[in-house]
């Protein structure tokens, strides 16, 4: 099998290496012009930085206010990524309780769904008033949003399992907890992957919705905040900047997300696989 | 020793218990299959598989070939009915310790395992560990060519290649007796052909009893010592036929086009072609 999957990897024609190169050129090449087409139209037209501040603005003011931000930044991760792993696990041993049984499911289903199609930010307020702490409950917010999209998908996937393996776990006298361990989950992972990177964004867009209603000031807010802080100050390039930190984040977080699925699935999942004719 | 695996009159009129032969490896009395939709699949079904036979269930799609097969697996159960394992003890959940090996028509692998874990799973359930079992697991492969592909993920392979991992696997815990339900259905002629060999081998060197369902009369006729012929709606054995034992055919290049396997062809396909237009049995 070593010679099966050598051949896989030494298909590579000389070609590939130029492709590879025009994947990374095409888009920073775009993503320069589109910002040399935006410095130039501020610069031209004089535009004054309240109302759009050219790129280089934007970034002497990442530089400069480094300081006010990245403590900001670091809070909206932690609240981002604990409401993400704290999402992953609950909804994978729920998913798995509701598959065990039936009546669980019909007994507890109907409140993931409450959960999952109520506005967050309708729930927000409430949730701030019984939570004490304002960054625990932006992160039950998180939380609560990032929740369900792993749960729908983890029991989706421990249900969809090839029946005629389930027969052949059956055939020998597999108990639950090996049918679980061996079969339900690993088949379930792609799905599992796929909660991860839905949550993963909503998590960070939870994060910051939450913190909007919070809207709470204070040496613990995240970008959000400051966000909010900078538009009340009229300092619209520290807005952008804000903002800036905000997509990269959401950038990195899908980007490694979908990492983690290929990772975990590049050896047998299709979702995973090059297409090799 | 009789035990009846299972049973299902609720009423208590069990039907008249008949002597199975000593040889039976499993015998099915009365089996009455009824679907929860109401589907009647299996009508009174009585058989017996003696020890070493090569039993083909011959017969048109959803005629309940596979739902016989399933229950003597114990994988349903039958409405009404029983089956008995005259010569296996009974476990404590109810299953004979006769070791079964099943095959399913698609290979039913897991993708997510290399050939050798997949091949390992039977004896993992069993709990054997890996070390213990790795001869045993590489020999099996080794019986159907693959001890070089265990490292392989099942995506790497060719449909035939699965189905032999699948074969394999059946074969790793030495069960006294196979079930296949069309294993080969989904396969090119000459693949299956090659594999036909390969379950016509194993069965004699193994010494094996074998219970093969298939809709091909040609498959059916090379394979089997036995065929029953199955008809539909309700689906239950309308002819049962004792062929010339098929050992060493699959060292005999030119059976396949003797004079010999063509006029076995002929008159299985006309034992189907009369079962299929036979009228329905009176337990219906
Ligand atoms: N799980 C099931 N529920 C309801 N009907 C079924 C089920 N499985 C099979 N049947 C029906 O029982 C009959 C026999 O099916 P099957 O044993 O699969 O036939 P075969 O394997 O001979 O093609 C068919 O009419 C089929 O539709
Ligand atoms: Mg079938």
């Amino acid at each position: 099998m070593e010679a099966v999957l050598d051949s896989a990897s030494s298909d590579e024609t000389p070609g590939l290496g130029r492709s590879r190169l025009l994947k990374v050129a095409v888009p920073a090449i775009m993503l320069g012009l589109t910002l040399l087409a935006w410095e130039v139209y501020v610069r031209v037209n004089a535009v004054p930085p309240y109302i759009l501040p050219a790129p280089s603005l934007v970034a002497q003011t990442l530089v400069k206010d480094w300081g006010t931000l990245y403590p900001a930044l670091l809070v909206t991760l932690r609240i981002t990524f604990s409401a993400l792993i704290l999402a992953l696990i609950g909804g994978t041993v729920l998913a798995v309780l509701l598959v065990q049984s039936k009546w669980v499911e019909l007994a507890l289903y109907p409140y993931a769904v409450i959960l999952q199609v109520t506005p967050i930010v309708a729930i927000a307020p409430l949730i701030l008033v019984y939570v004490s702490s304002t960054q625990a409950a932006i992160m039950i917010c998180a939380f609560l949003v990032a929740f369900f999209p792993i749960l729908s998908n983890m029991v989706q996937g421990l249900k969809s399992v090839d029946h005629n393996l389930l027969n052949l776990y059956d055939l020998y006298g597999a108990s639950r907890w090996q049918q679980l361990r061996l079969l339900k989950l690993p088949a379930a992972l792609p799905y599992f992957m796929t909660g991860l990177k839905i949550g993963g964004g909503l998590s960070l867009i939870a994060a910051v919705v939450a913190e909007f209603a919070a809207g709470s000031a204070g040496a613990g807010s995240g970008l959000a905040f400051r966000l909010l802080e900078a538009q009340y100050r009229l300092n619209i390039p520290r807005l952008f900047a804000a903002l800036v930190l905000l997509s990269a984040t959401g950038v990195a977080i899908f980007a490694l997300t979908s990492v983690v699925a290929w990772l975990s699935l590049r050896r047998w999942h299709e979702s995973a696989l090059a297409r090799e004719n | 020793m009789k035990q009846a695996v299972s049973s299902g009159n609720p009423d208590g009129a069990e039907p008249a218990p008949v002597a199975a032969s000593p040889r039976s490896v499993v015998s099915l009395r009365d089996v009455t299959k009824r679907f929860s939709n109401g589907t009647l699949a299996l009508s009174r079904m009585t058989m017996d598989i003696r020890k070493g036979e090569f039993v083909s269930l011959l017969g048109p799609s959803g005629c309940g070939k596979s739902t016989a097969l399933r229950i003597i697996a114990g994988l349903g159960r039958p409405s009404q009915g029983m089956v008995d394992w005259p010569a296996s003890r009974i476990g404590r959940d109810g299953r004979p310790d006769a070791d079964i090996g099943f095959v399913f028509q698609e290979p039913t692998l897991m993708p997510w395992k290399p050939v050798f874990d997949n091949a390992f799973l039977p004896l993992r359930l069993k709990g054997m560990g890996k070390g213990e079992a790795r001869d045993r697991v590489m020999a099996a492969l080794e019986t159907v060519g693959l001890k070089d592909f265990a490292k392989a993920y099942p995506r790497e392979l060719s449909g035939g290649m699965r189905m032999r991992v699948s074969i394999a696997r059946a074969l790793v815990t030495d069960p006294k007796l196979l079930l296949m339900d069309e294993p080969f259905g989904a396969l090119d002629e000459i693949t299956r052909q090659k594999l036909n060999d390969d379950v016509l081998r194993l069965w004699s060197e193994k010494d094996l009893t074998v219970v093969f369902v298939t809709h091909s009369v040609f498959e059916a006729a090379y394979l089997s010592s036995r065929i029953a012929v199955m008809g539909a709606r309700p689906g239950r054995v309308v002819a049962d036929m004792m062929l010339p034992r098929p050992e060493g055919r699959e060292k005999d290049e030119g059976f396949r086009v003797s004079e010999t396997y063509g006029d076995l062809c002929r008159s299985v396909s006309q034992a189907l072609v009369s079962a299929m237009y036979a009228p329905a049995g009176e337990g219906a």
